[in-house]
């Protein structure tokens, strides 16, 4: 690992000003950036550690619940506010890293963790996510974890975040502070696709700190549910995962919301095949057309193909596992 | 050349800092990470100075407490092993991906290959050391040898943690549970059946875990 400052803070002035030269960085849970930085991917100059800020409460407030940026992953998936209003969120949280690094990461951190393409990591390879103009070494290389929705010809990697996906289900917002103000926007307009640059994962600018994650309640935590398929039964990224809640009254879907991971550069939420399964009734002919809707302009590279079959498949499992939860 | 090595004791009171004023930039240029030879180039040695400056930390391991002082980029894996010569955790990945250096920060298991020693301060570390009362092992030490929870018992260490939380965290209520909230731990062995008998018979001796 390069050598570095380490700077503790305390405040969100602080944190700010301290974070402001070129090559600093914020230090969380670490489990991202220090792996990173052993690898070489990332030589910061200066570590934030912004453990010590006060954004460690998970709170009720009007209209919902306010997850802070430091709340480790661990605490958020087994706090009642969260297992009581958003399973899929709980069950999300569970279903990513280990039990050691979900203590260790945390609600911001978890969000700006970069891909896990294995051209991003290997230094010697061209990578326009990590040397910006050199290439990407996926297209025409090994894909099997690449993305198949809104790819750009300098980057097909994914979003490797489990999190991420429930909390673009939820309708979440996450609060970004400067220092001086703060702006709220849309979790599903946190993250970008990776167009003509992508060594942006998100819209996060140098200067700023995501300080909280907010979920507006909602009538989905009866029908809820995240699956998540992957190489292994635990501890392993997802090659395809959806989140799925549903809303259904007197036999009939009053709301759907579905995202999924493994499969595009941002959580990838799947807006058209909701709205499809409003006002129908939650069967499997139903649930098979949302899928089949929800794959529309779908593209593989190689490797990855088999994804253009694994997701309609995982949409249509997780439909049907979340509506069998039903209580009615 | 007259100066004193920086290393001994006789020139404690003298900072890594004058050292490296003293020394030519070529000195550090032939440790070459990328900060120092930018810095160097820009003939910034105050910048390469404070990049190996060490920093106080203040942290109890196994009850004791220690004072010590670490570069920012040492892990706590690092720290524990090199420095203090506890070589009961284990390296591993040094990565995330095997739970082998697991270790207990303020009660919580965490992976002391990706945690910064730095960060620590102020916090109780408990590793696979100090487990055991005196004589008396820990009962999921125990259980590990009593169910032949491994085989090459390179992974164990870290396995035993990672366990005693698995419990603590209320986890391991059944064998499908355990698995779960123990696949943080890989052992290439292959011991995981005898690890998870081992994992429920501690928590259903009734011990204090
Ligand atoms: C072996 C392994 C397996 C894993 N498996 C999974 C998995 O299956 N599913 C999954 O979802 N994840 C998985 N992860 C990733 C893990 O979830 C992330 O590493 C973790 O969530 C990152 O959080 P952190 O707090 O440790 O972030 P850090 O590593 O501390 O930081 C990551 C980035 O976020 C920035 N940052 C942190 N907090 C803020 C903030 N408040 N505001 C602005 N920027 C901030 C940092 O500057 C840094 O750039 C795995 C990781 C490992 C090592
Ligand atoms: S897919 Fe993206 S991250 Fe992977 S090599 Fe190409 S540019 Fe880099
Ligand atoms: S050595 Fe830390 S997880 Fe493998
Ligand atoms: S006992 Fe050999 S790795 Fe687990």
């Amino acid at each position: 690992m390069n050598p570095f400052d380490y700077k503790r803070v305390t405040t969100l002035k602080d944190a700010i000003s301290a974070v402001k030269p070129a090559a600093s960085v914020f230090l969380a849970g670490g489990t991202n950036l220090i792996d990173l930085m052993k690898r070489g991917v990332t030589a910061p100059e200066t570590l934030v550690d912004i453990n010590n800020l006060p954004y460690n409460k998970i709170e009720k407030t009007a209209t919902g619940i306010r997850i802070g940026a430091m709340v480790h992953n661990s605490d958020a998936s087994e706090h009642p506010l969260v297992t009581e209003n958003f399973p899929l969120l709980s069950l999300a949280l569970k279903s990513g890293a280990s039990p050691q690094l979900r203590n260790m990461a945390t609600t911001g951190g978890n969000m700006n963790q970069r891909t896990r393409c294995g051209y991003f990591y290997d230094t010697t390879m061209p990578c326009n996510k990590r040397s910006p103009g050199s290439g990407c070494s996926a297209i025409g290389g090994y894909t099997r974890m690449h993305a198949i929705f809104g790819t750009s010809e300098q980057c097909i990697a994914v979003h490797p975040s489990d999190m991420c996906v429930g909390l673009a289900a939820l309708d979440a917002t996450v609060t970004i502070s400067n220092g001086k103000s703060e702006k709220k926007i849309l979790f599903t307009d946190y993250h970008r696709l990776p167009g003509t640059d992508p060594s942006k994962d998100n819209i996060l600018q140098k200067g700023e700190l995501i300080t909280a994650v907010d979920i507006p309640f909602n009538k989905l935590a009866k029908n809820a549910y995240y699956l998540k398929i992957r190489d292994r039964a635990s501890y392993a990224f997802a090659l395809v995962s959806v989140a799925a809640a549903l809303d259904i009254q007197n036999g009939l879907i009053q709301s759907a919301r579905l995202a999924m991971g493994g499969v595009a550069h941002k959580p990838w939420r799947l807006f058209e095949a909701e709205n499809m399964l409003q006002g129908k009734r939650p069967t499997n002919d139903n649930f098979l057309s949302a899928a089949n809707l929800a794959m529309t302009g779908a593209k593989s590279f190689g490797a990855n193909q088999f994804k253009l079959k694994l997701a309609p498949n995982a949409i249509l499992e997780a439909l049907h596992l979340a509506a069998g939860k039903s209580a009615s | 050349m007259k100066e004193k090595n920086p290393g001994t004791e006789e020139n404690k009171g003298s900072s890594r800092r004058t050292f490296f004023k003293q020394s030519s930039a070529i000195a550090a240029l032939a440790l070459t990470p990328v900060s120092i030879v930018k810095a160097s180039e820009k003939g910034l040695d105050e910048k390469i100075a404070s990049a190996f400056e060490k920093m106080p930390l203040r942290v109890e391991i196994n009850s004791k407490a220690y004072s010590l002082e670490v570069e920012p980029r040492v892990t706590l894996l690092d720290l524990l092993r090199e420095q203090l010569h506890l070589t009961g955790t284990k390296k591993g990945c040094d990565h995330g991906q095997c739970g082998a250096c697991t270790v207990h920060v303020d009660g919580r298991r965490v992976n002391s290959c990706l945690t910064l020693a730095v960060t620590t301060e102020g916090k109780k570390v408990i590793t696979i050391e100090g487990l055991a009362k005196g004589e008396e092992l820990h009962p999921v030490q125990q259980a590990f040898i009593q169910f032949d929870g491994f085989q090459c018992g390179y992974c164990t260490p870290g396995q035993i943690m990672s366990a005693v939380c698995c419990i603590r965290e209320g986890h391991a209520n059944d064998p499908d549970q355990v698995r779960e909230f123990m696949s943080g731990n890989i052992c290439r062995c292959g011991a995981y059946s005898n690890i998870v008998d081992a994992v429920m018979h501690a928590k259903k001796g009734g011990q204090q875990i």
